[in-house]
């Protein structure tokens, strides 16, 4: 069976998994993990330049053919705006992930703040991926917004819980039109591929990858779940059932000779 | 004069444009991107670009980002 590529903003894509370059140990790592993973969309952040020490540049271990998608990791829509503004200034082209957060302990989006940079960015020209809490109500202002995709989390960032947020993506991969991307917690290859059973277009993974003791192998599995998965989906996986239903035949032969009191 | 980059004071002696001041102060030359006063200033403009006492200037660059 041969799957539709995935398309955002009118660009094609084959692989399915995204992959976040935070936290791995070295930059060897991260370029190899890419290269087992497939990766074609990745995504990266800014900060100031350290005047004090050399820094080695992230963008020389990923390879060009990939899309970058910069992480906006902002507290405000304003800062989210800004922060845009400045990666696309860099050349490297106008793919953003708009993140805002202003809670330090659970680091849940702020869907509000997310939905103001998103109309902004949009109207700008930038091809937006907003990352979200699974809201209908957020994603179908997302999608007034001009966003190129929904990004969902399933759990906490960084917390391996997997997809917690199970039915609340439902809801938004049925009503919404867009590429859903499930992105956030995330943490083994059976998490992805529930999701993509589940009908996500796409996962995006940093953590459990790059804090893997060999990320390589983890990012080779994640790309072989997330197939797996989307093969599924794509079979028409049937629906979940909550009674029996017998594999083999109950009647025939065997139970002909079983005694009927 | 004095200018703040990245949120701290630099006392420079002589005026500087803006490409003197990233090949002095930055130690990687590629993906640096500046805001000047709150203005993004292309690559392009950074030699034409006078540093003024009391500017404030943001080098940034890309990091690993999830």
């Amino acid at each position: 069976m041969t799957d539709t590529p995935l398309v955002i903003a009118g660009k094609s894509f084959t692989s399915r998994f995204f992959l976040g370059t935070g936290k791995f140990k070295n930059k060897k790592d991260l370029s190899d993990s890419i290269a087992a993973g497939g990766s074609q969309i990745v995504t990266v952040a800014l900060r100031r330049i350290d005047l004090d020490h050399h820094e080695e540049n992230i963008l020389e271990h990923i390879p060009p053919h990939v899309t970058l998608l910069t992480n906006t990791s902002a507290r405000t829509a304003q800062e989210a705006v800004r922060i845009a503004r400045l990666a696309r200034a860099s050349g490297c082209g106008d793919w953003v992930k708009i993140e805002v957060i202003n809670d330090s302990k659970y680091l849940l989006p702020d869907n509000q703040e997310t939905i103001k940079a998103t109309e902004i960015l949009a109207a700008e020209g930038f091809v937006v991926l907003p990352y979200i809490s699974p809201d209908l109500y957020a994603a179908r202002a997302l999608v007034k917004a001009g966003a190129a995709t929904v990004m969902p989390l399933g759990s906490f960032i960084g917390s391996n819980q997997g997809i917690k947020t199970k039915e609340f993506i439902q809801v938004l991969i049925n009503e919404i039109e867009l590429p859903i991307v499930v992105d956030a917690g995330i943490g083994a290859p059976s998490d992805a591929a529930q999701a993509m059973e589940m009908g996500a277009d796409a996962v995006l993974v940093n953590t459990a990858v790059a804090t893997a003791q060999n990320p390589v192998v983890l990012a080779r599995a994640f790309a072989l779940a997330v197939e797996a998965g989307r093969l599924a989906y794509l079979s028409g996986l049937p629906l979940e059932r909550f009674i029996a239903n017998a594999s083999s035949p109950l009647t025939g032969f065997l139970y002909d000779d079983i005694p009927t009191n | 004069m004095n200018i703040i980059i990245n949120g701290k004071s630099q006392a420079l002696t002589t005026a500087q444009n803006l490409s003197d001041i990233v090949s002095t102060f930055c130690k990687q030359s590629r993906h640096v991107i500046s805001e000047l006063n709150g203005a993004i200033i292309p690559p392009e403009q950074w030699s034409q670009t006078l540093l003024q006492d009391g500017d404030v200037l943001e080098l940034v660059t890309f990091v690993g980002g999830g």
